[in-house]
């Protein structure tokens, strides 16, 4: 460890935190993915539903992307505010 | 060892041109006013809302004096057309969902729903769009909140509170941060996905000069991340807002 500033190390630190922050994407991935499928199965059923399954399915992927998102602008601070500088 | 590492980082010629130079999606700083012992920034966000306030204004000015002066009996004109596809859209969506209620929250959803999507769109103009900014999706998710809990309170008087000691009281704190999470959760969707667009395209732009050569990526990117996602979480937020709306009015 011998050689690196106190600064460097923090905003290295900083940058393995805020990727490692977006390992928070792999959970809405999963989630929108699963949504997707449901709402393709559920337009094969009934097709003159569409407009009311597609609206709710993207409205049920936004609010699943939330979790995903507090990871991004978590490394967002992470990198560019620099709270710990 | 770790300046050997961050000098050869430097050299190469991959996140590099912005590397040296200040980030380009971040906000910058246009003008200081002194106001007392407090310095105030006029910042790019402000230029890109004072444009967008402009177009809306202009255009709403243009459409009264179009529909004023619209002959009931002509065909209708382009412009005509155009207005009254928006108007049964937007009152298509606040109908579908709020029934009864739609009268009241209409001209206010419509309004939102222009204003940020224009925001959203601002990125194809050149703007930064002032979405991707905390400062201005904070103040628009506080403005459902507080609609939400004005009707909640004009609808049900005392009943209003007495629904955060539901089921049992000992669930107070936990309803209390669901509460509080309906605005952050609200201007943190918009403002993430609005500034991972921004962060997107302006890695795309840094390395421009070497991509534009090969295919007309930063095209594709920003169909994807201005005008698709931009319009999905316009949708989202007055959806949101009129289901969270409609909760508390409705029994």
């Amino acid at each position: 460890m011998n050689g690196i500033s106190d600064e460097a190390f923090v905003h290295g630190m900083s940058a393995v935190g805020a990727g490692l922050a977006l390992i928070a994407g792999i959970g809405p991935g999963v989630g929108q993915g699963i949504a997707a499928g449901h709402g393709a199965a559920a337009v094969g059923r009934n097709p003159g539903a569409k407009s009311d399954i597609t609206s709710t399915m993207l409205l049920g992927q936004a609010v699943a992307e939330t979790t995903g998102l507090y990871g991004f602008v978590t490394a967002i601070i992470l990198m560019f505010v620099k709270p710990f500088d | 060892m770790g300046s050997g590492v961050l000098d050869t980082a430097r050299s190469l010629p991959l996140i590099l041109a912005s590397s040296e130079t200040e980030y380009d999606f971040m906000i910058k700083k246009l003008m200081e006013i002194h106001i007392g012992d407090t310095t105030v920034y006029l910042t790019t966000t402000h230029v890109a809302l004072i444009c967008v306030s402009i177009f809306l204004i202009v255009f709403a000015l243009i459409a009264n004096r179009v529909l004023l002066k619209a002959d009931p009996d002509a065909t209708p004109g382009m412009f005509q057309n155009f207005l009254e596809i928006i108007t049964d859209m937007l009152g298509g969506m606040v109908d579908g969902l709020m029934g009864t209620n739609a009268k009241r929250f209409v001209n206010y959803i419509s309004s939102i729903f222009l204003f940020i999507l224009i925001c959203n769109l601002g990125g194809l103009f050149g703007l930064r769009a002032p979405t991707a900014d905390y400062g201005v999706t904070l103040p628009l998710a506080l403005f459902t909140f507080v609609l939400i809990h004005y009707n909640g309170i004009k609808k049900k008087k005392g009943k209003h509170f007495l629904a955060l000691f539901e089921p049992i009281p000992l669930f107070f704190p936990i309803n209390l941060i669901s509460e509080v999470a309906t605005p952050l959760s609200l201007s943190i969707r918009l403002f993430g996905n609005v500034m991972s667009g921004t962060v997107l395209m302006g890695l795309v732009y840094a390395m421009f000069p070497l991509f534009i050569q090969i295919v007309p990526i930063p095209g594709i990117m920003h169909i994807y991340f201005d005008v698709f996602s931009g319009a999905i979480q316009t949708y989202v937020f007055c959806m949101l807002t009129m289901v969270y709306i409609n909760d508390k009015i409705s029994d």
